[in-house]
């Protein structure tokens, strides 16, 4: 067996080489637009962090289809809800030359914590490391923490010696660039399968295959040259002309086009991310309504009402061309404590809506402005006005005010108090579990803990906050599932949001290329296999 | 003569100053620079130290006055969104930019001033017609539109060109050229011809103007009465008097090459300015715009003098009478 295995592999790596030298065997692919940084606890933004993920790595990493797997830890065991204990993978070099240890597991934690860094959410979670040996270590934290492993993925480790040699100990941000280097925004040292070869951002960056790597990988590419397209029109035509092997977000309305031509196709899936409906909750009058004196919306018929008026199958058909998912649930089926029970959308029903409006005191409506990005999610304005229209039918007057996505953040969100009546907004989880959607969205605003700072409309229920907060440290999966459940199911009843659907990912591939497509549209070259 | 130099140089800095200014009053509309530099996890109090770091909390006066005192030190800031200095972006992007902007000007005129003479000599003829018309949809049709059909026929159904970037590049110091290489070369064709479109057939039709009027005056038709060639008429007398208007157009356009190279390189996805620019506003860049714009306002300034400095080359006249009128006489 052990000897069939090595001929086969054998037989892989002699026609990896005879592959390689017939064909240069590079892969090239656009996005709309550019990794911020290669620093990689500058920005914790998914598209800078994916890309860096090909060069640098975390102590664990997700596979194809989002299961968790080991990295630069070889193991990990629960030794107290509050403590860890990792094995750290021996053997693995950074590309440097410089070796692996536990060491470089501590700075790259400590440098999270520097002032610069974006990655101190995921920094904080930790409250200290003792490392045991050299490929030892252990972890503690400040309170029970069962998704630790999920979000140690995407912090990743930077050799110590390397940074020190160059200046880069502290994280490299905006914050800090008028005081500290800019080495590590500019270079790269990590222990992934490609380092970057050269890089001029926002036109130009060229990874090569590292020299060894310490796992075997399924992609048989060499070189990756990236370049930012941010025309989807130009990114659509360079693909199909074939100076591209993949392109993402294609838009929606060109799926057909790539269809009918010769040599690419779409790739499409459901991506992690949930766009959902929110109604300020929690002001007495809405800021943006005719009704004075009230807010409509603290009572959970209007609310009630709302969710029943607007048809998802119709926004699946019409706005999304077939590709949303459609959802109860403010998780999508990928993120951990989703509950497949639990997923049933509000049943269109727009006689139920006028009924429920009239119980409430509006037989005849009110008028609302709702806020909506434009160029944030799939089609985002275009689902804005089709919710308008639905809810025109049963009286409710829906004022658009569809802006891009720089205004309408800045409008929205906390450091502008939250200034919005009813809005759009997607989120995926970070961390792939559950709890990051609770605390950040469902949980009451509370300055201090930072809970529910994108809670925009300021739903509030005690029970929930405390169920969140036994979330964060239970660690029984059974037990936790029931705790997520009780939380997702009182949201619901109350509709603290209207969750809408899972939009769809949607990229251009060129035939032969095999890629996995992720639902957190991350584009991972250890799955890339050119023909 | 150097007075009225030193003069145009004080009004420049004034209109730099203006436009620096109402740039700043506009920024406060583009949005929140601080939700692009951050991620969705990072927490409020984070954000705030961020804003006022920036010193995004100040007044637009005295953002606007921090601004100009460190622009008159050469010092633009640091752009938020790339951690480099402001200055080093630009000098970075220029060299494509200003590569794109002269070949498509030259293109404009080397095509533009035959065709217009063409036409002006040929009134009825065939190709005038075709020329006259091909020119309305070159003024019409918007350039954004112009790029992607040219794209679409050159790029995706002959394949002939690429469809984005600059190709291979070489660096002549800091100088980087795509006009040695072969890709270089292919990727500059259809960003130049689009932006070369409007202004060409804008200068076919003024040439044409010019021609047909100045075809009509005495001396053309003393010169003709002299038996001189048709060529030297039309090369000699003809269109040299038509240069003047000309001049003034083509100076005054290749500011605007330069500054309306933002649509096509954002077709393009050509690495210049003006895509720094678009990208600046798409991720609220505040110190990328404010230099880019005070930038451009700077580039058409100094097209402006170099453009009246030029009529004293070209019409004897003009040299006379602005001496007279200044009192040197």
């Amino acid at each position: 067996m052990t000897w069939q295995l090595g001929r086969l592999a054998a037989a892989a790596v002699l026609a990896l080489g005879v592959s390689a030298t017939a064909s240069a065997q590079t892969f090239r692919y656009a996005f709309q637009g550019d990794a911020q940084s290669l620093d990689p606890h500058g920005l914790n933004e998914t598209f800078t962090l994916g890309f860096l993920g090909n060069v640098y790595e975390g102590l664990a990493a997700y596979d194809a289809d989002l299961n968790l797997i080991p990295a630069l830890a070889e193991s990990w065991e629960v030794l107290s809800p509050t403590k860890w204990r990792f094995k750290l993978r021996r053997g693995v070099k950074f590309h440097n030359g410089n070796p692996f240890t536990a060491d470089d597991v501590i700075f790259s934690w400590k440098r999270t914590l520097t002032e610069g860094s974006d990655q101190k959410v995921r920094g904080g979670l930790i409250s200290d490391i003792t490392k045991i040996d050299d490929y030892t270590i252990e972890v503690e934290t400040p309170s029970p923490t069962p998704t630790l492993v999920r979000e140690l993925v995407w912090l990743y480790i930077m050799d110590e010696e390397w940074a020190v040699a160059n200046g880069a100990t502290e994280a490299e941000s905006p914050k800090s660039a008028e005081t500290s280097g800019k080495f590590a925004s500019l270079n790269a040292n990590g222990t992934g399968p490609f380092v970057i070869e050269s890089r001029e951002p926002d036109v130009k960056t060229v990874f090569k295959r590292a020299p060894s790597y310490w796992k075997e990988i399924r992609s048989n590419v060499q070189e990756v040259v990236f370049t930012p397209v941010s025309q989807d029109a130009t990114r659509v035509a360079a693909l199909i002309s074939g100076e591209l092997d993949l392109a993402y977000p294609i838009p929606v309305q060109d799926w057909d086009r790539l269809e009918a031509a010769d040599g690419v196709s779409p790739l499409t899936g459901p991506e992690a991310r949930t766009i959902f409906l929110g109604m300020d909750q929690a002001r007495d009058e809405l800021l943006y309504s005719d009704i004075k004196g009230k807010n409509p919306f603290k009572d959970v018929r209007v609310r009630r009402a709302f969710a029943h008026a607007i048809d998802l199958e119709a926004i699946r058909k019409k706005v999304m061309r077939g590709a949303s998912t459609p959802t109860g649930l403010m998780v999508a089926p990928q993120v951990n404590g989703f509950n497949p029970e639990l997923n049933t959308p509000y049943a269109y029903d727009p006689e139920l809506a006028k009924k429920l409006l009239a119980e409430a005191g509006y037989p005849d409506g009110f008028e609302v402005t709702m806020d909506c990005p434009n160029n944030r999610y799939v089609n985002d304005e275009r689902i804005c006005q089709a919710v308008a229209a639905m809810l025109a039918k049963v009286g409710i007057e829906v004022d658009v005010l569809a802006q891009p996505k720089s205004k309408y953040f800045a409008k929205v969100l906390a450091q502008n108090d939250y200034d919005t009546s009813f809005y759009l907004l997607g989120w995926t989880p970070g961390s792939m579990d559950a709890h990051n959607v609770l605390q950040n969205l469902l949980s009451c605003r509370n300055k201090e803990t930072r809970a529910g700072l994108f809670n925009l409309g300021g739903y509030c229920n005690p029970r929930v906050d405390e169920l969140t907060a036994q979330i964060a440290a239970e660690t029984d999966p059974d037990r936790r599932q029931a705790l997520i459940d009780e939380a997702f199911a009182i949201h619901k009843e109350e509709v603290g949001h209207i969750p809408l659907h899972q939009q769809p990912l949607s990229w251009g591939v060129r035939d032969g290329v095999t890629v996995a497509q992720r639902a957190d549209n991350v584009l991972d070259f250890r799955n890339v296999v050119l023909p | 003569m150097i007075g009225f130099v030193l003069r145009r140089l004080l009004q420049s800095i004034l209109v730099m100053l203006t436009v620096a200014l109402i740039a700043f009053g506009l920024f406060r509309y583009v949005g929140d620079p601080i939700n692009n530099l951050v991620g969705q996890d990072t927490s409020a109090v984070e954000r705030e130290q961020l804003r006022e770091k920036l010193g995004l909390d100040d007044p637009f006066l005295v953002q606007f006055a921090r601004f100009v005192k460190n622009a008159a030190k050469g010092d633009f800031g640091i752009s938020y969104r790339h951690r480099r200095p402001v200055a080093e972006l630009i000098v970075e992007r220029l060299p494509a930019t200003l590569e794109l902007s002269i070949v498509a000007a030259l293109i404009a005129l080397l095509v533009g001033v035959p065709m217009g003479v063409y036409t002006g000599l040929h009134r009825e003829g065939f190709l005038s017609r075709s020329f006259m018309t091909l020119s309305l949809v070159g003024v019409s049709l918007p350039t954004f539109l112009i790029g992607i059909l040219l794209i679409l026929l050159f790029g995706v159904v002959l394949r002939w060109l690429p469809t984005f970037g600059r190709g291979e590049v070489v660096a002549l110091g800091w100088w980087t050229t795509g006009l040695l290489t072969v890709s270089g070369l292919k990727a500059l064709i259809m960003p130049a011809i689009t932006l070369a479109l409007f202004q060409m057939t804008l200068i076919m039709r003024l040439v044409r103007a010019e021609m047909l009027e100045v075809l009509r005056t005495d001396y053309i038709k003393f010169a003709r009465a002299r038996g001189l060639s048709n060529r030297a008429i039309h090369f000699g007398h003809a269109l040299k008097n038509t240069l003047v208007p000309v001049i003034t157009i083509t100076g005054l356009q290749l500011g605007s090459i330069i500054a309306f190279a933002i649509i096509t390189e954002s077709v393009f996805q050509w690495p210049g300015m003006g895509l720094l620019f678009i990208q600046a506003i798409n991720e609220v860049d505040i110190p990328v715009m404010a230099a880019y714009l005070v930038m451009i306002a700077l580039f058409f300034v100094v097209i402006n003098l170099a453009v009246d400095l030029l009529y004293y080359l070209v019409d004897p006249r003009l040299r006379v009478d602005r001496d007279r009128a200044t009192g040197h006489g």
